[in-house]
């Protein structure tokens, strides 16, 4: 016999085509097993990526101040109308409570940077609390100003914590005005000269690195002087190439003089050390001042006093040395707002509520006062429109589709254009309801009609072709049996055929209007992207969507922003959850009619 | 068990139902009946054999017209019930449906439950006037169809959750709630057991009482079972009709002879 399967016994099982078989099983499974691994584990660190982002927006941060409801400011006849009351002078309220709880805060900049602590939204909000009980006015309250987004980042520790260093002298002061010197009899500054030194090993990297782009320059000269004919020509690239030299030495002999000094033995004995924006800051609490270093020599350190101790510090054991985790540059907080706000914190002046904020503001330019609202019921009003157009009219096009028309050219063309719409780009879309529906029937701009409609002409491909694969998917033994009792066409569509194809059809549904939740750009075209303070009412109001919501958020510069985005993208998930949740159980309620 | 000699004498007092004359269906440049003639008559069940694909199914399908649904099919020739051409432009087919019944060859009753599928062609038909004349239909259909005592006590179930059998027979039941006037069967036992088979056979020589039936089927005996008139199919021809008995006893086509002695088909 030629053949060798079948020779061996069943048992045997070590034919090599069968374990090639088995192999390729084998290998078929680990191929799907690793797929879905993959996408497992991407879908995990999405999520996982995007609620981390989010957790910064759980809560919310407030700062409690007593704030003097002066009558001459707020009220001056004595009305105690509301009206009159909103329109009181509250942001200066809000500003001289703050300057009266740090009164050693002096200088304009630092001033500015206080007031920031608070949002610029707390005054108004104070504002309708006293509008709404006159009586407050004339006395002194302690008011929760809701923070701002920089004083609630620092407060969760977004800008990083003040790391305490390790104390072991007793510290003198010296004050003179506002300068201090202060000294230790141990030597308590070697982290902060490490600070200093890291810096300046730092810039010494960066002047190595200009002095390898010179060199680069060298290179380059040094080949047309080799390359130059004329004589003239000559002299010109030798004087560049000269030039180009003792820029670069220059450079690393600069380079080679900060890594000197940044070798602890050159510090100590050198000269001052000045600690600027550049460096991480450096301050000392004690006896309820703080002051900030600015420089350090070998035997201590100067510094700035920024809230001055109760009495003079004289060789005294109790004291705190901190250091903030970033130089003042690479921070929004400044060393002022550290201060005040650690201050707060020490009083227990700092509450962290739940978010509910979020839910119910629409969008601000301040990330403290942004929320989601009004873009949530954006999408809604939108999702509504795209719902009521495109449901019936792709379902009717399905049914009338499969079940009613000739099958000709013209259906034949007819399909293959639903099947091409599907894959055009969305934007199109968004020209299309541009041009049409907003400048030829005057839908109105940013509306979530306007947006409602595109999204129904983009989602319609979709609900189409899984609707007439649902209504193709019912056997047509069904029809027979509807028609053979006498059904006429349309009883047969809408008794049988359609109640047997809706959860296919609504799913499809579903997904196209999951993809259209999820749209930004049509929306753009259409005026979608503006900025809108209001929750929108009905679908002729201006509104944005929550995708059109992230994606700007996502763009603004304020870091705080960083954190609404994810909450943002969170909400809009569970909008998608909770649709798709709808369709789950709509198809429950349809199958179990049978 | 069925004693053909006995069916003989009723045939010979029936009138006829449906006449066709000189039929020919196309299915596109496919020409699957050629030029058929012939007269059903009332109160009879008369058989359509013949081997697979040779277009009895396509004939049974033209008397109530269910190849409309068909894009392809083209009808030619003339088919006239109680006088009548239903292939006019006036006649409407959903009308005719009405009065032409079908029960198909696998069973498919409604994913609906046993009554409302009994119950869905009266109602679109208007033939109640109310609940309880719909219940009564309904009772009537399935005592007639032979399955009311299978089925009274859950009315409400799924049709579907019933076995083939009783799917068949719950067809039936549907078919004959609209009150037709001929009833078309297309191989209804091709998927029925032997038991389930037999149970549909007795219940087509109960429903010859007051209809026309007309079956196509593959098995000669059941022709001979059922029948007393049958029609062999062959090719899109016609090539005998006649008496049951006379067909199977005594075929005048050497045709007919070669299938009913099991040489082609």
């Amino acid at each position: 016999m030629s053949h060798d399967i079948g020779a061996g016994s069943l048992l045997s099982g070590n034919n090599a085509k069968l374990r090639k078989r088995h192999f390729a099983e084998l290998r078929l499974k680990a191929y799907g097993i690793t797929a879905i691994a993959v996408a497992g584990l991407a879908l995990f660190w999405l999520l996982g990526s995007v609620l981390i982002q989010a957790s910064g927006a759980i809560t919310e941060t407030y700062v409690t101040i007593p704030v003097e409801l002066e009558a001459k400011r707020i009220d001056p006849d004595g009305t105690g109308d509301p009206k009159i009351i909103l329109r009181g002078s509250f942001d200066k309220l809000t500003k001289d409570a703050l300057k009266a709880h740090f009164p050693t805060v002096t200088g304009r900049s630092e001033k500015r940077a206080l007031y920031d602590v608070v949002s610029g939204g707390a005054s108004f909000e104070l504002a309708e609390m006293v509008a709404e009980n006159p009586a407050l006015i004339g006395q002194t309250i302690d008011y929760r100003f809701l923070a701002s987004d920089v004083a609630d980042l620092y407060l969760k520790g977004d800008f990083g914590d003040l790391e305490m260093l390790d104390i072991s002298g007793k510290l003198t002061i010296d004050l003179d005005g506002d300068d201090a010197r202060i000294t230790s009899d141990a030597a308590d500054f070697s982290r902060v000269l490490a600070e200093v030194n890291e810096r300046l090993r730092t810039d010494a990297k960066r002047l190595r690195r200009q002095a390898a782009r010179q060199n680069n320059a060298v290179s380059v000269y040094q080949a047309r002087v080799n390359a130059a004919v004329t004589e003239e020509a000559k002299t010109k690239a030798q004087a560049q190439l000269d030039g180009a030299i003792d820029k670069r030495d220059a450079l690393l002999a600069e380079a080679d003089a900060l890594e000197t000094r940044a070798s602890a033995e050159a510090t100590t004995d050198s000269a001052t050390e000045v600690l600027d924006e550049g460096n991480r800051s450096v301050f000392i609490h004690v006896d309820s001042g703080w002051l900030k270093l600015t420089a350090l020599t070998a035997d201590g350190a100067e510094g700035k006093v920024m809230v001055p101790p109760n009495g003079a510090i004289n060789a005294t054991s109790d004291w705190e040395f901190l250091m903030t985790d970033l130089p003042e540059t690479s921070r929004k907080v400044t060393d002022t707002q550290v201060i005040a706000l650690e201050e707060l914190k020490s009083e227990g002046a700092v509450d962290h509520v739940f978010n509910w904020r979020f839910f119910t503001s629409s969008d601000s330019r301040e990330p403290e006062l942004a929320g989601i609202r009004g873009a949530a019921a954006g999408s809604f009003w939108t999702m509504l429109v795209t719902f009521l157009l495109a449901f019936p009219i792709g379902v009717s096009a399905a049914i009338y589709l499969e079940e009613f028309a000739p099958k000709n050219k013209f259906t034949d063309f007819l399909e293959v254009n639903i099947n091409n719409l599907a894959a055009v780009p969305s934007i199109i879309f968004g020209l299309l309801g541009l041009s049409v529906f907003l400048g030829v029937f005057g839908v109105p701009r940013s509306a979530p009609l306007a947006g409602g409609i595109v999204l129904a002409l983009m989602t319609l491909p979709t609900i189409i072709i899984a609707a007439r694969a649902a209504i193709k998917a019912v056997p047509p033994s069904i029809r027979e049996a509807a028609l053979g009792v006498g059904a006429s066409k349309v009883q047969t569509s809408t008794h049988h055929v359609l109640p047997l194809a809706m959860p296919g059809i609504l799913t499809g549904t579903i997904i196209g209007m999951a993809q259209a939740l999820g749209e930004t750009a049509p929306l753009i075209m259409i005026g979608m992207v503006a900025f809108i303070v209001d929750v929108p009412g009905g679908i002729t109001d201006s509104a944005s969507v929550l995708p059109v919501q992230v994606f700007r958020w996502s763009d603004f510069p304020e870091r705080a922003f960083e954190a609404k985005t994810g909450a943002a993208i969170c909400v809009l998930l569970l909008f998608l959850v909770v649709m798709n949740a709808l369709a789950i159980f709509l198809r429950r309620r349809f199958e179990r009619r049978w | 068990m069925y004693d053909t000699s006995d069916t003989l004498r009723d045939t010979t007092m029936t009138d006829i139902k449906f006449s066709a004359k000189n039929v020919d269906v196309f299915y596109g440049d496919n020409h699957a009946i050629k030029g058929i003639d012939v007269e059903i008559e009332d109160k009879t069940v008369t058989a359509f054999i013949g081997p697979s694909g040779c277009g009895k199914s396509t004939f049974l399908r033209c008397l109530n017209r269910m190849n409309d649904t068909i894009d392809i099919c083209r009808v030619t020739g003339e088919i006239l019930l109680d006088g009548e051409d239903i292939y006019d432009p006036k006649v409407d087919p959903v009308q005719l449906r009405q009065k032409v019944g079908m029960v198909f060859q696998k069973p498919n009753p409604f994913p609906k439950s046993i009554y409302d599928n009994v119950a869905y062609g009266p109602r679109i038909h208007g033939l109640a006037r109310n609940k309880a004349e719909l219940d009564e239909i309904v009772e009537k259909s399935l005592r007639r169809a032979a399955i009311w005592d299978e089925v009274k006590d859950r009315l409400n179930a799924p049709g579907t959750g019933l076995s083939g059998g009783q799917q068949q027979r719950l067809c039936i039941a549907r078919a004959i709630a609209t009150a037709p006037e001929v009833l078309l069967m297309d191989e209804p036992c091709s998927a029925l057991d032997p038991i389930a088979t037999s149970q549909v056979e007795d219940l087509i020589d109960e429903l010859r009482t007051n209809f026309s039936v007309v079956i196509v089927t593959h098995s000669m005996q059941q022709a001979a079972r059922v029948s007393q008139k049958t029609a062999f199919f062959h090719l899109g021809d016609l090539v005998e009709f006649g008496d049951t008995q006379q067909i199977f006893e005594n075929p005048q086509d050497p045709k007919t002879e070669s299938y009913i002695s099991g040489r082609i088909g």
